[in-house]
Parts: structure tokens; sequence; C-alpha cells
């Protein structure tokens, strides 16, 4: 799923400041499962920027919603009826897909509330971990299911650097060196031969470096 | 011979060699690289410019290596991939061939997190192994790395690639080494060794795979100047391992200094016996005029002469 | 000086803190009239939110109540309020309020006793910390009442 981390308070309060009365839009896709951006969290953010507001002297109105998700347009259209002329801003908690999509949606100032950070899964309850790099030629079958472009620091497709040591790799101890893994994977599946292969340089024109992306479904598409 | 690099004349004529290191100064005056050049020319059959090592912004290698060529000395320039796309590191191929370089040494690059720039962007476009690749097909395919076909004049460079016997996991090092071998690279400069035990058993495996005919490996030195400075290398440089008995040689010492020298020759004259061993590499890290002394030292004065 | 009289929610869990609040009141142990208890089925039932919402509804201090950390009916109850607590605590600072006005205590139903000293003891840091900066137009307009000597920490606090 996309992780997400909420902004400082104050971040998001400096946001506002002219505003009087804001829609506080949660979203009830991954940042509800990384506990960023549900219906739990908007509840909080919005009765921390009402204290805020009112603690300055400036009081603050908000309606709280949370949508099913932000990145549909059938669900951000759910939003409509509350976002009337007294509305100033919308605070919007999911990532940064979904802020745009109600930007492009609402003639109104929409302003994020969490930092999108990264594709990854729940590791432990409360942790979650970074996995893919959303590179567009997913390659993981060449390196036992772990992903060398996001998961090495430098991005290496014939791993390690000379800067692994004892699995760990040179930015910071508590990261996994993904070529040990890779090497400890393919060492266990007895598929070590593979790693000799010298692997060509990528085709980054099929990651962000060639352009804003899109995938389409001919098939599915009725007009 | 594949190129018109005096170190590969020199390492093709049987000599054991020496090579130095000079690094690039943070700012945009060259006389420190010129004094450096005189001071070790006599005593090194070359010397690498290192490229923004540590990721701290310093005075490009290639423009280093220039100024080494036009004070007398044998430049290897070093090209990391963190900085630079295929793009750029062809063209500088290219631009450094024709102003003279005939060495380069190709590596992956410090992360930017350990410099004066964490928060720039990595490149990494190709990994160090790719580079060597490129190199290789630039000077004997004459083809660039899209396909392309060069109309000549294609840049013919001694390639030299970085091997690292004290980082893990350990059996794949060597395994590592050969694949870099076989993209392309000629020349080895491994990283400094203070645990001899564990370079001789890479050694070993080294030429039970029959890479050190394929390829001349050098083996990297570095004379400490201090306890403090062993220790620093032992506890907080990744990829580095430093046995506590040196350590604990640096720590007793009258005159740490002197022993940091004794220790270094001593290195040296060991690695000369080791088989497949086809010379060494001393970094001495800001400490570039002990070098003579060490080369002398270690009785490898005076060097070849080679036009 | 008009002395003010905290307001205090406590939020008790059915199997300890309530138990030992009815301990106290059986004991005819003293403590503040400040505070008002609000049970819940267990500690780790009391959502961020809700202790939020006690602030922002005019509380001058709140304080959750659980079993002693291993003790909780429900296992781990407890110890995700004490969580929940440290988080609530970050946002008050956060939002200028100050994570002081806000604690987690741990007794068992035995400790009738426990229960007036957290309540007396609750009750005294609020007072020195003054009135929640929420309800500081609330504090001020008391000041200017007929200048009496404040009702004593025993006597209830006036409802709003």
């Amino acid at each position: 799923m996309i992780i997400a981390e909420g902004k400082p308070l104050a971040e998001v309060a400096g946001l506002i400041q002219g505003a009087r009365k804001v829609l506080v839009v949660g979203c009830g896709g991954c940042v509800t499962v990384c506990l960023a951006g549900g219906e739990k969290e908007t509840g909080i953010l919005a009765a921390a920027l009402r204290m805020l507001r009112q603690k300055e002297g400036n009081p603050l109105e908000t309606v709280e919603v949370t949508l099913t998700r932000q990145c549909d347009p059938e669900y951000v259209e759910m939003l409509a009826k509350y976002v009337t002329d007294d509305v100033e801003a919308i605070v919007s908690l999911a990532c940064g897909v979904g802020v745009q999509f109600l930007a492009e949606r609402y003639n109104k100032w929409v302003v994020p509330a969490l930092n999108t950070k990264f594709a990854g899964g729940t590791v432990e309850h409360g942790v979650w971990e970074e996995r893919c790099g959303l590179c567009g030629e997913c390659i993981l079958y060449k390196t036992g299911g772990i992903c060398p472009i996001i998961r090495c620091s430098k991005s290496i497709l014939n791993g390690p650097c000379g800067g692994s040591q004892n699995g760990k790799c040179e930015v910071n101890p508590e990261i996994p060196c993904a070529w040990q893994l890779i090497y400890d994977r393919m060492q266990a599946l007895g598929k070590l031969d593979l790693l000799m292969e010298i692997q060509p340089p990528k085709d980054w024109s099929k990651s962000r470096d060639g352009g804003p992306r899109k995938v389409v479904r001919e098939d599915v598409r009725l007009a | 011979m594949k190129t018109e690099s005096k170190l590969e004349k020199i390492l093709s004529q049987g000599h054991f060699v020496v090579s130095g290191e000079i690094g690039p100064p943070k700012h945009a005056n060259p006389e420190g690289i010129k004094k450096h050049t005189a001071l070790l020319k006599d005593y090194v059959d070359a010397m690498n410019l290192t490229d923004n090592q540590t990721a701290i912004v310093r005075l490009s290698s290639i423009a280093a290596g220039v100024h080494v060529l036009q004070a007398g000395g044998e430049p290897i320039i070093q090209m990391t991939v963190r900085d630079r796309n295929r793009i750029a590191l062809q063209s500088d191929l290219l631009g450094a061939y024709s102003l003279g370089m005939r060495n380069v040494l190709c590596l992956s690059g410090d992360h930017q997190s350990f410099g004066n720039h964490p928060t720039a962007k990595n490149v990494h476009d190709v990994d160090s192994i790719q580079l060597i690749k490129i190199v290789k097909d630039l000077r004997d395919e004459k083809k660039f790395a899209c396909g392309e076909e060069l109309k000549g004049n294609e840049p013919r460079f001694f390639i030299g690639a970085a091997a690292n016997p004290f980082a893990d996991p350990f059996e794949f090092r060597v395994l590592r080494l050969e694949k870099k071998i076989n993209a392309g690279a000629d020349f080895i400069q491994t990283q400094c060794i203070f645990d001899m035990e564990r370079f001789e058993r890479f050694m070993a495996l080294v030429r039970e795979r029959g890479l050190h005919k394929r390829a001349h490996i050098i083996a990297g030195v570095m004379p400490l100047k201090s306890a403090k400075a062993a220790k620093y290398m032992q506890q907080s440089v990744a990829g580095m391992i430093v046995p506590d008995e040196i350590v604990n040689r640096m720590e007793k010492a009258a005159d740490p200094r002197a022993e940091g020298v004794a220790i270094c020759v001593e290195q040296i004259k060991h690695l000369k016996t080791i088989e497949g061993v086809a010379g060494v590499h001393i970094m001495a890290v800001m400490w570039e005029e002990i070098i003579p002394t060490i080369v002398k030292e270690a009785g490898l004065y005076p060097r070849p002469k080679v036009e | 000086m008009q002395e003010f009289e905290p307001k205090i929610i406590a939020f008790c869990c059915f199997y300890c803190a309530y138990s030992a609040a009815d301990l106290a009141g059986s004991l005819r142990l003293q403590y503040p009239a400040n505070i008002r208890v609000i049970e819940m089925p267990c500690s780790g039932k009391t959502d961020v939110r809700v202790l939020l919402e006690a602030f922002e509804d005019g509380a001058d201090g709140v304080y959750v109540l659980g079993c002693m950390e291993g003790d909780c009916h429900f296992l781990k109850g407890n110890f995700r309020a004490k969580r929940r607590v440290q988080q609530a605590k970050k946002i008050l600072d956060e939002i200028g309020i100050g994570g002081e006005r806000l604690e987690m205590y741990n007794l068992s139903a035995a400790m009738g006793p426990r229960f007036a000293e957290i309540a007396r003891e609750f009750t005294e840091r609020i007072r020195k910390l003054g009135p929640s900066p929420l309800n500081k137009n609330y504090a001020s307009s008391r000041q200017g009442e007929d200048g009496r000597q404040a009702a004593n920490s025993m006597k209830a606090g006036e409802q709003e």
C-alpha cells in the first residue's frame, strides 16, 4: 500500500491559518491501514486544529468526512454536498494522489495533511517498510523476490557494493544490505549461478524518469 | 597491450607496480595537486585521483588528472556512478581521453549521506559493473551503451575496478570480482588491507578461479598516523576490518607515525610474496609526503622507467 | 487570590479503577470533588479522540486509570491505554495545552486509598498549572466575582 505519515500539527495549522471553516477529509484506503489518515486520525486532527485555534482566540469550524477512497472520482463526488461556499479550505488526509484528485474536482484551497512516503507493507503492527520502487519493469524473479532497486540504497543490479558489512547497508546499520539478503535467498534456492550473469543497465524510461505514466485497459472502456 | 597506458606497460613488463592516491582539493586551485605530483612521480608508477570521495564536493577527478599529466605524472581517474548518468559518464570518458587520460577506475561511490550534500539526489543510473562494460565496449566493440557505433577515435582506456575482501558476504566477494573481470576489468585495486589473514584467504579463492591471470590485482595499504585513526577505521568505516593487534601496536608505540610506517612497510614486503598480487596501492590520506619513505623502505625504489 | 477549582475527568476501567473508587467511597476516604469519574469497560477502550474531546469540552486535566500492568482483565488493554495517553500528551504539547494535564495511572481494585491519593495529587498538579488555556475566558470571568475566598478543594466545583 502507499505509506504516508502525518505532517506536524503546526505545519498543517499554518497552511489554513486564514480559514474559518474547513473540511477535514480522511481516506478509507491505504492511509487507514497505515494509521495515518483514516477516520480516527481525521477526528484527532480536526480536534487538534480546533483546540489550537481556540487557544489562539481564532476559532475554527471543521466538518469531518471520511471517503471510501480519494483516488476514485465516484467517491470524490460524494464530498460535493459538504463543499459549500463558506468552506474556505479542504484539508486532505489522503496520499498525494487523493489530495490532487480533490484539488482537481473542487475549486477550493486543498492542502495535504500527510507526507506521502513510499510503497510498502506492514512488518509488524505499527511498523511499515518500503519495498517497491515502482520502476515499471519488475525484475524480482532475478533476485529471489527481493527488490534491488529500492531495498539497495544505490539501486545496484550487480551487487553488493563494498560497503556491505555484517549484512548491513553502509548508510544505516538498521538497513539490511539487500544484496546480502538476495545472496542468502538465492543460495538457499540453489540459484546462485544466476547472480553471475551481468545485469545490463536498467531501462529507466519505464520508471518516473520517462515522464508521468499511464495505464489503460481498453477492454473495460465503454465509451 | 590493449591501450597506451603507462601503467599497463609496466604491469606487462612484469614489474611489481606501485600506485598512489591524491585527493583533489575542496577548492579551485590546482597547486596542491601539482605539488603532490612532483613529490610522488618518481616513487609511484601511477596515481589515482579520487572522484568526490565520501560524497564530499572536490575538484573533479578528470580535471585533477589533467593537472597530474601536465606535471609529469601518470593519472588514474576515478569514476563513481553515484553522480552521473550514462550520458554524462560516456561524455566524460570521451573528454577525459581527449585530454590524455588512459586509466579509469570504475566505482559505485560512497552514499551521499556520508558527505556534505546529503540532500542531493543520487543517480546510480548504471552500477559499477555496468560501467566497466560500457568502458570496455567503447574500447573493444567501439559502441556506445545504446548500441550505436563510434566512427573511429574510440577512447581506449585501461580499465580498473575496486575489490573489497573485507566486506560481506565474503564468499561472494570473489565471485563479484570475477563478474567485474568478465565485464572487462583489466586491473583491480583492493580496499586497504589490515587483516592480512582474510586477504590471504581471499587470494587463495582468487587463484583457485584463475582470476589473477586475467586481471592485475593491486593490493591496497594505508599507513596509519595514530591510534585514533586506527580505531576510527575499525569502528566507523563500513567495509573495513582492522584487527585489534594493529590498534594495540599503534596505542603502545612511542612514535605512532613511525609505527604506522613500519606496519605499512611490513605489509608491503609480505604482499610481495603472495602469488597473484601484481602491485601495491598506497593510500596515504592527507599524508602523501610519507609515500617516498614507504616506497624506499619497502625496497621498491627506484621505479622502472617507461616512455 | 481567587483559587480556581480544576475540572478533572477520570476515565476509570470497570475492573480495577472503578472498584477502587467504590472502595474509597465505602471506606469514607476523602478525595477532591473535582474528579468526574467516567466508567470504561477497560482503560484500553479509551480512544485518543475522547481524551482530546474532554479537553475541548472544558476539562482542565484528564487522567486514565487502569489495572496494574500485567493484570488487565483484557490482557493488554492498559498497555494500549498507556501508549495512547503518550500519543495524546504529544498532541496536547503541539496544541499548546500541555501534555502535563494528562496522565495514566495504574492500580488494583483493592487500592481504595491509592485512588484517593491519585485524585488528590492530580488535582493539586492541575491547580498549580492553572485553568486550561481553552478555559482562559472562563477563569478570568470568575475572577471578577464577589472576591470571596474560593471554595476549598473539598467542595464540588461549579457547573458551567
